[in-house]
């Protein structure tokens, strides 16, 4: 038998004016998991954040927490207690940035030294502690964000629902605000839902990914899975039509890195030491494909023997799936096609330069399941009842 | 002018004079309008709390109805609380008629619908997504709405401002339902309409400036409260 995930849901089903918003037959958050939720908007991924939260009137279905369903209004409560939302927008009380953190503490009737402790603890981490006696009010939308995100994390919550919660910051914010949110959810060993729109995000932070298209899961899977072998149509526009490989940094020179990715040796720019996880993303306009070997009268450093796979028609172009020993993808025109004579089961070369490779560095945790079991160790309160 | 001039030198002696009348009707003014204030918030908060956060069949209604009656003439109160305390009224046997009691229960009916009028108003600007952040946050419905409440502070504490504002200001209802009674039910606005008649003009001038004062000495202190309250 399976363990139980942390939070299930079986035949969800949630209606807006008789519309259906939400129908998931089945979605489980394994514990210690760092989901992905993608979708366009109004797809329902918030509303099936506030249904796992027990928030929104349902039609049917059951939510359960570990395996037990939470049937009543008291249980949703002690659930809930357990769980921390940051929704889209930061939502902050009209008092200090410290009262505003231990609100949640406050709703839990936590002694008050352990409330100050606590509070202290999460300003220190997300950077706010000079801003605690300030008016939450008067803060700029970065730091509102911090304060709603330390707002959350604050009761040490064993699942979080993250919202998009990086939406509308500027870049050196986001990336310094999510540096601080991961490391902190994956210290405390905490599940979590991440809602996001910027698939590099996902890739980077999540276990795994779910998309989700009018309401409606359409793929859950690993990162690479999803990306690579895309459900169907809908999924492959999610995600962009970009080729991304695991590979792991095999050496580094002056400013650029070679990665081992299948065997192959892919050049790149970028950051990263040895034995350092990535995934490599290469667009496909930046794919050039020759018949005879470009090596040395061309500029591009990753040249490959490939052959094509597959031929699809994209709208003015055609995408044309190459095997390298890794998968790559290259959109070529109707007429350059025609030209040079290709044709399905080819042999080819596949160049793109060091520069068209975005560098992602993969979560160090890898599977969810080698964290299994890392929250206990943890010494964090009020989890005496696992 | 002169009429000015001579009623603010009279009203200056007869506060410094500490007259034990005008003390007694100010003090009067203030018990009855502060009483009937503190009812109408107990009240008109916690009904508009509850019409602010419920959706039921008629609440555009109800709130139309609660909104008209923010504007509600107090000679109209004054006449059917009249009605109602009257010897042969429904609450008649209560023999309430021409006490400060019933000055207090005419001015809450006046004072009520604005507090809830301004509570439903303050309740309803607060973002909707702010009572499931305060949920997700781990709350009961009674934390929840208490924690509502709070957010809505300042635009509430006008709501008492104005309710204190209208009564303490009202003259048709005390005058129909206390009867301007020395020494009894006489209060600041109808003592001043009783010296006006007369004539005693610089009497009514001075009752007038005692009124303002009071009434800017109460509101200055909410201010402060409110603006203290104020996210600095």
């Amino acid at each position: 038998m399976t363990a139980p995930a942390i939070l299930e849901a079986r035949g969800l089903r949630v209606e807006r004016g008789g519309v259906a918003v939400l129908d998931i037959p089945s979605f489980r958050l394994e514990e210690g998991e760092l989901a992905s939720l993608i979708g366009p908007n109004g797809c329902g991924k918030t509303t099936l954040l506030l249904s796992l939260m027990c928030l929104l009137p349902r039609i049917s279905g059951q939510v359960l927490w570990r395996g037990t369903e939470i049937a009543t209004g008291r249980d949703a409560i002690a659930c809930r207690r357990r769980m921390a939302m940051v929704l889209q927008e930061p939502l902050l009380f009209q008092a200090t940035v410290y009262e505003n953190v231990a609100s949640g503490l406050r709703i839990r009737r936590l002694p008050r030294r352990e409330e100050r402790r606590k509070v202290m603890a999460y300003l220190e981490r997300f950077g706010l502690a000079a801003f605690a006696q300030r008016s939450a009010r008067k803060l700029s939308g970065g730091e509102a964000r911090r304060v709603s995100i330390a707002r959350a994390l604050a009761v040490e919550p064993e699942v979080v629902f993250l919202d998009e919660p990086f939406a509308n910051l500027d870049p050196p914010t986001r990336q310094a605000i999510t540096e601080d949110l991961e490391r902190t959810i994956r210290e405390t060993g905490a599940a979590a839902i991440l809602v996001t729109h910027d698939q590099s995000e996902a890739l980077r932070m999540s276990d795994r990914i779910v998309v989700m298209h009018r309401g409606a899961i359409v793929q859950s899977g690993a990162p690479a899975v999803v990306l690579n072998e895309p459900a169907n149509e809908f999924v492959a526009n999610c995600m962009g039509m970009e080729t991304i490989v695991e590979g792991v940094v095999a050496r580094r020179t002056d400013g650029e890195i070679v990665m081992s990715v299948a065997g192959c040796e892919i050049s790149a720019i970028g950051e990263g030491s040895p034995g350092d996880p990535v995934y490599c993303c290469i667009r496909p306009e930046h794919v050039t494909i020759d018949i005879v070997n470009p090596a040395g009268s061309s500029s591009a450093r990753n040249v490959f023997e490939a052959r094509i796979a597959s031929v699809s028609s994209v709208g003015p172009y055609l995408k044309v799936k190459l095997d390298c020993g890794f998968p790559l993808v290259a959109t070529v025109t109707g007429e350059s096609f025609t030209t040079l004579g290709l044709a399905r089961d080819r042999g080819v070369f596949a160049s793109f330069k060091a520069t068209a490779v975005h560098v992602i560095r993969r979560g160090d945790v890898g599977h969810p399941l080698a964290r299994a079991g890392g929250p206990d160790s943890l010494p964090s309160t009020g989890r005496g009842d696992r | 002018m002169e009429l000015v001039a001579e009623g603010l030198r009279k009203a200056l002696q007869l506060i410094l004079a500490l007259d034990p009348e005008v003390l007694g009707i100010t003090l009067l003014s203030l018990v009855v309008s502060g009483a009937a204030t503190a009812i109408s918030v107990v009240v008109g908060i916690s009904t508009g709390t509850v019409i602010a956060l419920n959706r039921f069949p008629g609440k555009k209604i109800v709130v139309s109805l609660v909104n008209t009656g923010m504007g509600m003439p107090p000679v109209v109160v004054g006449l059917f609380v009249s009605i109602f305390l009257w010897r042969n009224g429904p609450l008649g046997f209560l023999g309430l008629l021409y006490t400060p009691a019933a000055i207090v229960l005419a001015q809450t009916v006046i004072a009520t619908p604005i507090v809830m009028g301004i509570t439903i108003g303050a309740m309803q600007g607060l973002p909707s997504s702010m009572r499931l952040q305060i949920l997700a946050l781990g709350a009961t419905r009674t934390q929840m709405v208490w924690m509502l409440v709070r957010e809505a502070r300042l635009p509430l504490l006008a709501g008492v401002m104005a309710g204190f504002g209208g009564v303490i200001s009202e003259v048709g209802a005390s005058i129909m339902v206390g009867g301007n009674i020395r020494g009894s039910t006489r209060v600041l606005t109808t003592a001043t309409v009783m010296e006006t008649g007369r004539g005693n003009f610089d009497v009514a001038i001075a009752l007038s400036a005692i009124l303002l004062a009071v009434t800017l000495l109460v509101n200055y202190l909410l201010t402060v409260v409110q603006q203290r309250e104020r996210p600095r």
